[in-house]
């Protein structure tokens, strides 16, 4: 056992505590559900389950013993409450399958079993990843009767941000090593800023969307949180490669070594700054923590280049019409038939629909299916939808041409630091408006990242948006990690934790 | 021609056959296809729409669609798209049925058949590949209803057609060419009590010359016998109210086989609103030429191209061609018989006749007659060689078809069935007759020909059917010429 805390030792020097049996898989997990049941507080934990947990570590220990483990043996990880789990009830954060039981998982939490990694539990997330704040989930956490909200460990009083809340308050508060998260518009990197970890969206079709409840299928991507790059780079690299015969969508793209080039050089790195990144909206307080980064990446040698994105504005009328479009359809299967939530007094099938749905979705929930089914209407579709898709497209070509004069992207990740619980309150377009700067690349289906920057109003985090080009996820992280080698942002912890 | 009338309207009538294909496994997942299992075990997570699945395209219902576009002409599309067809019903697990809506993977082409006589050629619009929905069971549970999801996601092609029909009769004759392609494809297998070939007719009248009337859609006609009848019921139905001088409201009817009447489901009002849009888990379809190219290559000989070989190749009439090559079993069947016996048209005679008149007796098909090619090329051979009559021929048939005996020429010997070829004892019997029937005799001489009839009669009986008729006209006619 080294001297540092088992929390605050990375993914990577955990791996090694383990391999080289300085420390147990069990006393891991033991140690990590510990904090997890000490700060339950948070309601970052919607379930957990030691006995499960430790059965893993047991047999990780083994396989340690027996030299057949995996790189990420015996390393304790949570995954956000969207990803489907045989061990562990599957909620989506709805009371439409409050205790649902999975048969199989996600192949990404296979993936990441076959790794070696060990479950802890599953993570707090707005309600079908629908929100902006954690504010929208409707399961109790772990240690709650009823829903609570889930709360940000630099300031309990302020969101985690969302909709992987749960899942960057685990990071930040040291109730996890690393864990993943799925990102839609924004879902991994905006809370990711809030709460001073570091995550990664990979390119849409890396990861395999097979076992992650569908909120809008071709926007979501699973991606790590942990909280350096060299962790996330060591997570992603087991979550990502082709699923063909269970994700039509995942790409015929090889599994990559995420960390190989994570100590190259980034002189002469052109960095591409997006003039609509750094607009009226910007708050100056996160202004200021993005520009001082890029000032370190110049350090570093790297060039910044004035880019333009000139669509930025309608990525959010243009999400907030794909998105739900597609939401509508996938949550049409939560009927009442077959599983999850049905009304328990209904008079015929329509009346059982009826009250099923009204019962079992939240207000955002339905709101966005409302939204969804409207836009994809007899009368509507070619105005809303159909237009949606052709200003998406043209969103795609403005990366691209900026990617001619630019290898990666960089500005904030949202316009504000985190707020106040319940200030968005009854506004929803509030907590919309704030999703502006990652809807663009979640739309051209590009890889991003959250890269602590510095610290805010209230001393909250701030975060960095790197996007890269498809595919270069590696030129990201390692992006991301030169400059958590010249900074400390990326270390600090929240008092108290 | 001109359509014919029914009191004064002309009768439009188009297609849309649900035809379930012959897949090893679900058109979007790894479940098997087979029919008639336990209610519920032939289905996946992923037919059961649990949370976190999606679709994968089953490459073999995409090569049955490829087989029908060839088969029919049609374009078959380099890249289609999956659409959702949204709504609520509990057997569809998804919410949503995943089909093709702008851009189905089959384009055009058409349905040749003759009626009767003529020839008819039936258009196409479209097929498109889509997920079969489950089954609601009303029966075995009280207040409550069942749900079978066996069948949810058993692949569909939609073939739809043109209204180019113009008579129940025509409808049906295409149903029953489009059931014969696609069987003889081996895209499906046709079971229409199972379910599988299940075709809908959209019906109008209008007066010759006129707009198109508005339409009615029977649905689920799966026998050729209801289709003929709701259809013509329908015909009525609609002039009548015509005639009484109601509007026909567009409606989905349903035909109950047991009054013989077509009843509305539902009207154009309570028509839904089925948000189609493209699936965004399943990406475009995309067809190379190499692939048509190979299924092309592998494709077995159409039936229309096999009767036209059978007219030139055989020397059949077109007639026989087609009723031949009504199935592939059927037209396989008489090419080993015509090949082993070198007579095709006495092959032809013997399928459509005995052969047919015992199979539909037995009610089976020619994939279980117990008389094989190899045993009716030979009688035919002893027929054609004039070892034995053609009445003699039939008991020989017979023998083998119940199984008494499976060689044709221990049949004929055992039986004694051989013609006396033999023109000494036949001139005997000959010569015996006519000197045991003046009468005849004088008759004939007279100028009639029925006493010669006669003549040939007592000769055949005389000789217990074993002289050889060709042989005995020839022989008699010698004789009282002489």
């Amino acid at each position: 056992m080294t001297s540092t805390a088992l929390h605050d030792l990375g993914v990577a020097q955990l791996a090694t505590e383990l391999r080289e049996r300085r420390v147990s898989a069990v006393e891991a997990a033991q140690h990590f559900l510990a904090r997890a049941q000490a700060h339950q507080n948070l309601g970052a934990y919607v379930a957990v389950n030691p006995d499960i947990t430790l059965a893993q570590a047991r047999a990780q220990d083994a396989a340690i013993a027996a030299g057949t483990a995996g790189p990420l043996a015996g390393v304790p990880i949570a995954h956000k409450d969207i990803f489907v789990t045989k061990d562990f009830p599957s909620t989506a954060g709805s009371k439409m399958l409050a205790g649902y039981q999975s048969p199989f998982d996600a192949t990404v939490v296979t993936k990441l079993a076959d790794a070696g990694a060990v479950t802890l539990g599953k993570l707090n997330c707005d309600e079908f990843a629908m929100g902006s704040a954690n504010e929208n989930s409707a399961v109790a956490p772990v240690g709650f009767d009823a829903p609570a909200p889930v709360r940000n460990p630099w300031a309990t009083d302020r969101i985690p941000g969302g909709s992987s809340g749960g899942s960057a308050v685990a990071v930040a508060a040291r109730l996890a090593p690393a864990v993943t998260g799925t990102d839609t518009g924004g879902s991994i990197r905006q809370p990711a800023s809030f709460c001073g970890i570091t995550g990664i969206k990979p390119t849409y079709g890396r990861a395999s969307r097979y076992g992650m409840i569908a909120f809008a299928s071709s926007l979501d991507q699973a991606g790590p949180m942990a909280r350096s790059a060299e962790d996330c780079a060591l997570l992603l690299s087991a979550m990502c490669g082709p699923d063909p015969d269970r994700d039509s969508t995942s790409l015929d793209v090889p599994a990559e070594n995420f960390s190989a080039k994570l100590n190259d050089s980034i002189d002469g790195l052109r960095i591409g700054i997006p003039a609509e990144f750094f607009g009226e909206g910007l708050a100056p307080d996160v202004r200021a923590a993005v520009d001082g980064a890029l000032k370190e990446y110049e350090k570093l040698g790297a060039k910044l280049v004035p880019i333009s994105l000139p669509r930025t504005q309608l990525s959010i009328p243009v999400y907030y019409i794909i998105a739900p479009a597609e939401a509508s359809s996938n949550l049409s299967r939560f009927d009442g038939v077959k599983f999850g939530h049905r009304a328990k007094d209904y008079t015929d099938l329509v009346d059982m629909y009826k009250k099923t749905r009204a019962e079992g979705f939240g207000d955002e929930v339905k709101r966005r299916i409302m939204i969804g089914a409207y836009v994809l209407s007899h009368g509507y579709y070619d105005a809303y939808y159909l237009q949606a898709q052709k200003i998406r497209r043209m969103i795609a070509d403005d990366f691209q041409n900026a990617f001619k004069d630019c290898d990666l992207i960089a500005g904030p990740v949202a316009p504000t630091v985190a707020w106040k619980l319940g200030d968005h309150g009854n506004d929803p377009l509030a907590d919309y408006l704030a999703d502006i700067f990652t809807l663009p690349g979640s739309l051209a289906g590009l890889p991003g990242m959250s890269v602590p920057a510095g610290f805010g109003e209230g001393g909250m985090p701030v975060g960095l948006q790197l996007l890269g080009n498809y595919f270069q996820e590696a030129r990201l992280l390692n992006a991301a990690h030169r400059l958590q080698q010249a900074t400390d942002f990326h270390l600090r912890r929240p008092e108290g934790f | 021609m001109t359509a014919k009338l029914i009191h004064g309207y002309e009768v439009v009538i188009g297609f849309e056959t649900h035809t379930q294909l012959a897949t090893q496994s679900k058109i979007f997942s790894r479940a098997p296809t087979a029919f008639g299992a336990e209610p519920n075990t032939q289905a996946c997570a992923v037919d059961l729409a649990l949370p976190g699945t999606l679709p994968v395209m089953n490459r073999e219902a995409v090569a049955c669609a490829i087989k029908l576009g060839l088969a029919l002409g049609s374009h078959i599309a380099p890249v289609s798209i999956f659409a959702r067809k949204n709504y609520f019903y509990p057997d569809l697990p998804k919410g949503y049925q995943i089909s093709q809506f702008e851009i189905p993977v089959v384009q055009g082409g058409e349905v040749e058949f003759f009626l009767g006589d003529e020839k008819k050629t039936v258009r196409l619009v479209r097929a498109h590949l889509e997920e079969d929905a489950g089954k609601s069971l009303h029966e075995d549970f009280i207040g409550q209803s069942g749900i079978d999801l066996n069948r949810a996601g058993t692949p569909l092609l939609e073939i739809v057609t043109e209204p180019d029909m113009r008579s129940s009769e025509e409808a049906v004759a295409y149903a029953k060419e489009l059931h014969k392609i696609v069987t003889w494809i081996g895209i499906c297998d046709g079971n229409m009590q199972e379910g599988s070939f299940r075709c809908d007719a959209n019906v109008s009248v209008r007066k010759p010359g006129a707009e198109l009337g508005t339409r009615r859609e029977i649905k689920n006609l799966n026998s050729f016998k209801f289709m003929q009848q709701a259809i013509d019921y329908e015909i009525r139905w609609q002039i009548e109210q015509i005639e009484d001088g109601h509007a026909i409201q567009q409606a989905t009817v349903l035909f109950d086989p047991d009054t013989g009447e077509t009843r509305a489901m539902r009207t154009k009002e309570d028509a839904a609103d089925y948000r189609y849009f493209p699936d965004p888990d399943l990406p475009p379809l995309h067809i190379s030429e190499q692939w048509v190219q190979d299924e092309r290559a592998q494709m077995a000989e159409l039936p229309r191209t096999m009767a036209a070989r059978f007219v030139a190749d055989y020397g059949l009439p077109e007639y026989d061609a087609t009723t031949l090559t009504q199935s592939k079993a059927m037209a396989a069947y008489f090419e080993a018989v015509a090949k082993a016996c070198s007579q095709p048209k006495l092959a032809s005679n013997w399928i459509m006749g005995e052969v047919s008149r015992r199979l539909n007796m037995a009610e089976t098909g020619i994939e279980q007659a117990p008389v094989t090619a190899t045993q009716l090329a030979a009688l035919i051979g002893r027929i054609a060689d004039g070892t034995i009559s053609n009445n003699a021929a039939k008991q020989v048939f017979d023998a083998l078809w119940t199984g008494e005996s499976n060689d044709v020429d221990a049949v004929i010997e055992s039986k004694g069935l051989k013609q006396m070829n033999d023109s000494g004892a036949l001139e005997k019997i000959i010569d015996e007759v006519i000197a045991a029937n003046p009468d005849n005799v004088a008759q004939f001489r007279a100028g009639k020909d029925k006493a010669f009839n006669a003549l040939v009669g007592q000769i055949m009986k005389a000789s217990k059917g074993k002289a050889n008729p060709t042989q005995v006209n020839e022989l008699l006619r010698a004789k009282l010429a002489g």
